[in-house]
């Protein structure tokens, strides 16, 4: 493949990283939040033009060489370890491009609104432009390596922007959690790079000679068991970015952040870099048959685990942040079953309409004063009439509605390429999946914005109000599945590509099973609710709700396998025990010392006594010897 | 000429800083922090007019940059012979930059016998250098064991005691000294072993490292003699379970002394490695590398689990110090060109952000007096700037990519996996402690609610400036370590041919 090259790639990520500097370094002493804001929207901003320009160009090139590039400097050169500092834009990254840019730029505009008077304002835009900086690290760098950095650097823009009001410890703890879980998948994806470098020599993925052309050309030159381990040992790096089981426990806790940190770094685009770095490794991973099925299991079971969990929860943030797991858990299957550009597809558009869900759950927590649980709301719709058009529109498109929106598109190719690359059973959870994700996302809808009102809400105004989420709100619906990503140069083409009857079966089956799961939330949640009160004060109905309230006990399965024994070992160590050990030394000589001196007892008899004993074992051993 | 000079330049000022003291407290200080100025500047220099692809490789007579020899004492083969090549250039580079921190950061907290404490503080660095270019073992033996002496009553007479009171800073300058002297009396056996072996040989007493390059050593005398090496240099890295000297004596040393033994003084016992045990006993020390690297997993995840537990700051940071040796240890015993390279990256970047760390725990005790975690906690707001930064170096030293410390860790576990793939897997779940005990030393310290009302003053210029230097440093070095690696790249490339060669011959002996 040959890439052109194309020096405005070095503008995308300087930009935020200046703005970043900027703000971080001046905001505590210049106190103006106005300069701040321009500062960081024109850094998010700049950048999503430029994407906008670059993409185009692609567009126009020929579609075997579809890439630019940009060599900024050599990294680290040792032998034969050439890691270069190099910028790729192919169309795989091109999406993602677009995706942080424009969703980034809404959010950081939606941002001015929600932070307004925050007395740490400059920190959070700061944190924010670090934020996009590394994710664009994260795309564009060509190699593994620059994408680990970019990898790390999310993580720690997400770890200070969960504890962003750090004075509460709870949010404090939440980031550090965050931060460690993910540093668990990065134990497995730092070995999965030795592991390629290992096998291929080199740590970049594409472009020629890259880890994905050399095994394309030779499929069988490598060992099987070397390939299987690196790309399992890439997706346990996955599950922590992307927050799949059994490393998803931190994404729900990491709802602590404010919420357009939610929606731009824990929905839209960071918990998406699993995914991402799948698709960017497609080659090996489509050569590595027993870590695809490990992805696909995975991601299954999360898809389902999450929705279970989503049903019972009460904070609404709560309930997005398990939809988020759930969704991921949907790509995961598709990146298992080999439908690469389904994955992405499915990617992009829940990065609409999820960005959206989280945004005008800004809205509603705002307008209710902080209050995050659903059952103090209600009856929300005529008062926040925005709010709940976006709920309408992006939870239409999470629960799949058939034709009209988005994630119908998506998800449905999703079910059918399971069902096409040979896994009937995936095909049944995808559609139990489906359910419950419209089951729970209209309980969500009908509790919080149906019913009798609970509390006093004002609507927010303002341009940084109404513009993010109408224009979220339009990308949500079918208009957004019309962009088709131009992946068919860089992903291979998938098992259910040809489509077929079968499909459309399929299609008007996910459909029914959507509209099923609204009416039963409408039945349940809509009015008195005896029913739903019912089932859940019943034996099982309790033992269930609570089980899954406590999403599945994971958090305390961990804390009893790796936290208290951690704890535990630290405890026991804390007086450094080898310490003492050495210490033994000087306490012996001490010892010696003592019963040494207390020969010395100034008494004749004695000296006389031990000199003629002395005098007697001397001879004793000569007559004997 | 220039080599004895690097040497000369801190004793001389550091004699002239104590006599200076009679000219008021300040003259000392700006005496010091020329002298240094003058030390990094005359590295620089040798830096950009140097070519340093001459390095001691297996199998010729050690070729240097630069070289000084001088007869000293002629009957017993002993001369002053200094040498120069790229590692050393950067150790000695790494010990002006901190030379001129520590002066630096002694600039308010030193205010008794300013003088005698410069003289001190000069003649550590002095001793350093020496060690880092003495290429006669006596030399070197001779300035390993003067560097102790200053760094004693650092400790001792300008330390600190622990709060509780049970560990005074004389048990701690006492505890020190002890380790390191009766590791170094190991040493000069072995040294003294190594000469008369290579007097039966040749009928040469010589403490000439080209010379005693050459000895031809049996099985088990080279073993011996490696591990009298092998334990000077582990009780100064240090490694577990030798390390109980360094805790303390971080503690209770003042900000200076702890800027220059994690930066400075742990890295002459890498460099010992490096430079001596290697070279000297390839076979020993290739038979001795498993043992070795268990050794430094030990260090690691012992060194991270006691830097969680602990509740004074400083006493973090050693323990982190520990852990961090861990991954040296490993590296300098895999054999690779990568770990290797790693190895001098990691070395230079511990120095740099453990320094930076020591510096700002010792600007927090200037405003709180306290340097137990348990009575901080929401400092966030409290002092400007400090707490991000301290962040930034939380994040350097748990091996966040884009600091040097990241690009040193990973080059030691990517080039030992080829030739240990599980003991690298189990030193990369160290990245998971790493960020662990990192994250709650900030946590501790910064986040949370605020304990008190008091508003401390935020940083002046002379103390922002010192730790922003370390970060831009820092960076740089995880962004672009290509010069740095260039640097060593030919002294990286004759140790990995030593003990390459020794692995290969033990391989097929098997």
């Amino acid at each position: 493949m040959h890439a052109e090259h194309s020096s405005l790639l070095f503008l995308l990520i300087a930009l935020p990283a200046l703005g970043a500097l900027f703000n971080g370094l001046t905001g505590r002493k210049l106190k103006n939040d106005k300069l701040v804001h321009t500062v960081a929207i024109a850094a998010v901003a700049i950048p999503a033009v430029i994407a906008w320009v670059l993409f185009f160009q692609l567009a126009g090139m020929d579609h075997h060489n579809r890439a630019l590039e940009q060599t900024l400097f050599n990294w680290i050169h040792v032998g034969s370890f050439q890691i270069d500092f190099t910028l790729w834009l192919d169309p795989l990254s091109a999406v993602m491009l677009l995706i942080i840019t424009n969703i980034g730029a809404l959010i950081h505009l939606y941002s001015v609104g929600y932070m307004k008077g925050d007395a740490s304002y400059y920190r959070f835009f700061s944190y924010l432009n670090l934020f996009i900086f590394a994710m664009l690290c994260l795309v564009l760098g060509k190699n593994l390596l620059v994408l680990f950095l970019g990898w790390e650097g999310v993580g720690l823009a997400s770890y200070l922007l969960i504890g962003f009001w750090f004075e509460d410890r709870e949010n404090a703890v939440a980031g550090k959690k965050a931060f460690i879980v993910n540093r668990v998948g990065d134990f497995g994806f730092a070995l999965g790079m030795m592991a390629l470098f290992v096998v291929f020599g080199t740590l970049s993925p594409a472009g020629d000679g890259g880890i994905n052309a050399q095994l394309a050309a030779n499929p069988n030159g490598f060992d099987t068991n070397w390939i299987e381990a690196a790309a399992i040992l890439l997706f346990i790096g996955a599950c922590g970015k992307s927050a799949q089981i059994p490393l998803y426990i931190w994404l729900p806790d990491a709802m602590a952040g404010p919420t357009p940190v939610s929606a731009l770094i824990h929905a839209a685009t960071m918990v998406t870099a699993g995914v991402y770095m799948i698709a960017r490794m497609n080659v090996l991973f489509f050569h590595a048959e027993f870590a695809s099925s490990i992805v696909l299991m995975v991601g299954a079971a999360t898809a389902l685990l999450a929705a279970t969990i989503g049903l019972v929860q009460n904070d609404i943030k709560k309930v997005l942040a398990y939809s988020t797991v759930s969704q991921l858990g949907f790509m995961f299957v598709a990146m298992g079953a080999g439908a690469y550009a389904i994955g992405v597809f499915h990617l992009m558009t829940h990065a609409f309409f999820k960005a959206l869900l989280f945004l005008a759950s800004g809205a509603v927590i705002v307008a209710c004063h902080h209050e995050q649980n659903i059952f103090k709301m209600g009856g929300l719709w005529k008062k926040l009439p925005l709010a709940y058009a976006s709920f309408i529109v992006g939870g239409a498109a999470l629960a799949a509605l058939p034709l009209v929106t988005a994630g119908f598109y998506s998800k449905d190719e999703i079910l059918w390429e399971a069902f096409a690359s040979g896994h009937q059973y995936l095909l049944y959870a995808g559609l139990v999946g489906a359910f419950m994700t419209s089951l729970y996302t209209f309980r969500l809808i009908f509790i919080a914005f149906h019913g009798e009102a609970k509390t006093e809400a004002h609507a927010g105004h303002g341009i940084s109000h109404w513009l993010p989420l109408s224009v979220l709100i339009v990308l949500s619906t079918f208009i957004g599945a019309w962009i088709h990503p131009p992946l068919a140069g860089v992903l291979p083409e998938s098992a259910g590509h040809a489509g077929g009857e079968a499909k459309h079966s399929l299609e008007i089956a996910s459909g029914a099973i959507a509209l099923a799961g609204i009416l039963l939330a409408a039945l349940l949640f809509l009015g008195k609710r005896r029913l739903v009160t019912a089932i859940a004060n019943s034996g099982p109905g309790r033992f269930l709700s609570a089980w899954w309230f406590a999403a599945w006990g994971f958090d305390w399965v961990y804390d009893v396998l790796f936290v208290k024994p951690y704890l535990a070992i630290s405890r026991i160590l804390r007086g450094d025990p080898l310490d003492h050990t050495i210490g033994l030394i000087p306490r012996l000589v001490k010892a010696g010392n003592g019963l040494m001196s207390r020969t010395e007892t100034g008494q004749l008899r004695w000296y006389a006594a031990s000199i003629a004993a002395g005098a007697v074992l001397v001879l004793g051993a000569i007559v004997l010897v | 000429m220039i080599l004895p000079w690097l040497i000369l330049i801190p004793f001389i000022g550091g004699l002239l800083c104590w006599q200076g003291e009679r000219f008021g407290p300040t003259l000392p200080r700006w005496i010091a922090l020329i002298t240094m100025s003058l030390l990094t500047a005359l590295a620089l220099w040798l830096w950009t007019t140097g070519t340093y692809t001459y390095a001691p490789v297996p199998g010729a007579d050690p070729s240097w940059a630069v070289e000084f020899k001088a007869q000293w004492i002629q009957r017993f083969g002993i001369s002053v012979h200094l040498a120069l090549d790229g590692l050393s250039l950067l150790m000695i580079l790494l010990t002006g930059l901190l030379g001129i921190l520590s002066v630096l950061c002694s600039w308010k907290e030193i205010q008794r016998n300013v003088g005698f404490f410069h003289l001190n503080l000069m003649w550590i660095l002095g001793g350093v250098v020496g060690v880092f270019l003495a290429i006669d073992l006596f030399m070197f033996f001779f300035f390993w064991e003067m560097m102790l002496v200053p760094m004693f009553f650092l400790i001792a007479l300008w330390g600190h005691s622990s709060a509780d009171g049970k560990k005074t800073r004389i048990y701690a300058a006492t505890k020190f000294f002890i380790f390191t002297q009766a590791s170094g009396l190991i040493m000069l056996v072995a040294i003294l072993g190594l000469v008369l072996v290579h007097f039966n040989q040749t009928g040469v007493i010589t403490f000439a490292y080209a010379d005693l390059l050459k000895t031809k050593l049996s099985h088990s005398t080279e073993y011996i003699l490696m591990l009298g090496f092998f334990i000077a240099f582990a009780v100064k890295l240090p490694i577990v379970p030798l390390h109980s000297w360094l805790p303390d004596a971080h503690a209770q040393a003042p900000t200076a002394g702890s800027v220059d033994l994690a930066g400075i003084l742990l890295k002459t016992a890498a460099y010992g490695l490096l430079r001596f045990a290697l070279p000297l006993f390839p076979n020993a020390s290739a038979e001795f590398a498993p043992i070795a690297m268990i050794l430094g997993l030990i260090g690691i995840f012992y060194g991270a689990f006691l830097a969680f537990a602990q509740t004074d700051i400083k006493r973090l940071i050693a323990f982190s110090s520990v852990s961090h040796m861990g991954f040296v240890l490993i590296g300098i015993y895999s054999g690779s060109q990568q770990a290797l390279q790693g190895v001098v990256v990691q070395m230079l970047a511990h120095g740099l952000s453990a320094a930076a760390l020591f510096i700002l725990s010792g600007q927090l005790y200037e405003r709180l007096h306290t340097r137990d975690m348990r009575e901080m906690g929401g400092l966030w707001n409290k002092i400007a700037y400090l707490p991000a930064i301290s962040l930034f170096f939380a994040a350097a030293s748990l091996g966040l990519p884009g600091t040097g410390n990241f690009v040193g860790e990973f080059l030691i576990l990517i080039g030992t996996f080829v030739s240990a793939p599980w003991i690298t897997a189990i030193a990369t779940s160290g990245l998971v402690f790493g960020s662990v005990y990192s994250l709650i030393m900030i946590h501790r310290a910064y986040f949370g609610p605020a304990k008190t009302d008091a508003v401390y003053k935020g940083m002046d210029g002379r103390e922002m400036i010192m730790v922003l230097g370390l970060a831009v440093l820092l960076v740089l070095l995880g962004i672009y370590p290509q010069p740095i690696l260039d640097t060593s790249s030919a002294t990286m490339h004759g140790v990995q041919q030593w003990l390459g060669t020794a692995f290969t011959q033990l391989a097929s002996a098997r």
